[in-house]
């Protein structure tokens, strides 16, 4: 049961973001640059850094709904996507995204973790500046809305379904369209 | 020496913020809206959260930069922050403030080990909802920028004094609208 007086209707961070709209306005902002926005590294594989980063954290609710974005994002494959969280310097993904993934998992551990071995590694396999950048920031905010789901015991659902339709939403509109006015929604759906 | 090519002379999270603006505001903003936004808690009270989430992260630059925000916050009572800091068990802080310590405590470990239990303590001593809330954020959001200064080997100056002013700017000119003196 959730720590909070949350709205049923919304699981995981979408009912913490209804319950405080005023800090839902960057969360998503924030989400949406790092995840959704053009990069040189495409939506897929950063999702993917996400997925990673929550199953280490052990975040139910963050691992299958970003899991569920990747495959979207990546022609369906969730074979793939359970590859990357149980070992992904053996998955079919670039070395360079290993170099990144790597990195990630250091954050994961705590900021310091991160050696210059670690850098030199992403480097020589084609990373640049902005993507150790944001490699780590994706981590990093990972690890805090890992927290936050968990730490108000938010509401998870189990039916692989759920993730697998609120995926493919997010996938095609990003996070801020998705998440306006979840507060006003759930005034609507009580009144 | 960081991690990545940042801007030289901006310390810490500030060179992130230079690098990368389009992912500075959003940072911002929720740091605006937890510290420094309306709220039942004092700012000086949410400063002393984040001042002792950094602490348990060992993050040199947030605990020392927001120790002196919430320093300043408080009438440049240092002692009592880093009361709070080593043993906020024992700090002249309020039961209210203790209980929810001890919840941003358990966050910084990893969400899941927040109990019914812990919660029911900071309602018994008064916590609404929303400062539960804010204060799992909050600790949760340290985890983020501790990470992220500490994970791109940001610079890290050493000088008290510099701290100290960079608090009262953190203090006076908010987050969204801080400027570091170039």
């Amino acid at each position: 049961m959730p720590h909070l007086n949350l709205p049923e209707a919304l699981p995981g961070i979408r009912g913490l973001m209804a319950f405080r709209p005023e800090t839902a306005k960057p969360l998503n902002e924030l989400v949406e640059t790092l995840l959704w926005n053009r990069n040189s590294l495409t939506p897929g594989e950063r999702e993917l850094i996400a997925t990673y980063v929550s199953a280490q954290n052990d975040c139910y609710y963050c691992q299958n709904i970003h899991g569920a974005i990747a495959a979207q994002h990546l022609g369906g494959d969730e074979a793939l996507v359970q590859k990357v969280k149980q070992d992904f310097e053996n998955a079919q993904v670039s070395d360079k995204l290993k170099s990144l993934l790597n990195i990630a998992g250091k954050v994961q551990q705590g900021g310091k973790q991160v050696k210059p071995q670690d850098i030199d590694r992403a480097r020589a396999s084609g990373a640049t500046d902005t993507e150790i950048h944001d490699t780590v920031l994706i981590a990093a905010a990972f690890c805090m809305f890992n927290r936050y789901v968990d730490g108000l015991a938010t509401r998870a659902p189990e039916d692989a379904d759920f993730y697998c339709g609120r995926g493919a939403i997010v996938a095609s509109n990003g996070y801020v369209t998705v998440n306006k006015d979840l507060g006003r929604k759930i005034e609507v759906a009580k009144g | 020496m960081p991690h990545i090519n940042l801007p030289e002379g901006l310390p810490g999270i500030t060179a992130g913020f230079a690098f990368r603006p389009e992912t500075a505001p959003p940072m911002l903003e929720l740091a605006e809206v937890l510290l420094r936004g309306p709220s039942a808690l004092t700012s000086g009270e949410r400063e002393m959260i984040a001042t002792f989430v950094s602490t348990r992260n060992d993050c040199y630059f947030c605990q020392t930069s927001h120790r002196a925000a919430a320093a300043h916050h408080l009438q440049g009572n240092y002692d009592l922050v880093d009361a709070v800091r080593w043993d906020y068990q024992n700090a002249p802080v309020s039961p209210r403030l203790k209980a929810l310590l001890a919840i941003a405590g358990k966050v910084q470990q990893g969400g899941k080990n927040v109990t019914a239990e812990d919660v029911a303590a900071a309602r018994e001593a008064g916590a609404t909802d929303l400062e539960l809330h804010d204060t799992v954020l909050i600790a949760a959001a340290f985890c983020m920028y501790n990470s992220y200064v500490d994970g791109l080997a940001t610079w890290t100056p050493t000088e008290p004094d510099l701290y100290h002013q960079m608090g009262a700017r953190m203090a006076n000119q908010g987050y969204t609208g801080y400027r570091e003196p170039r």
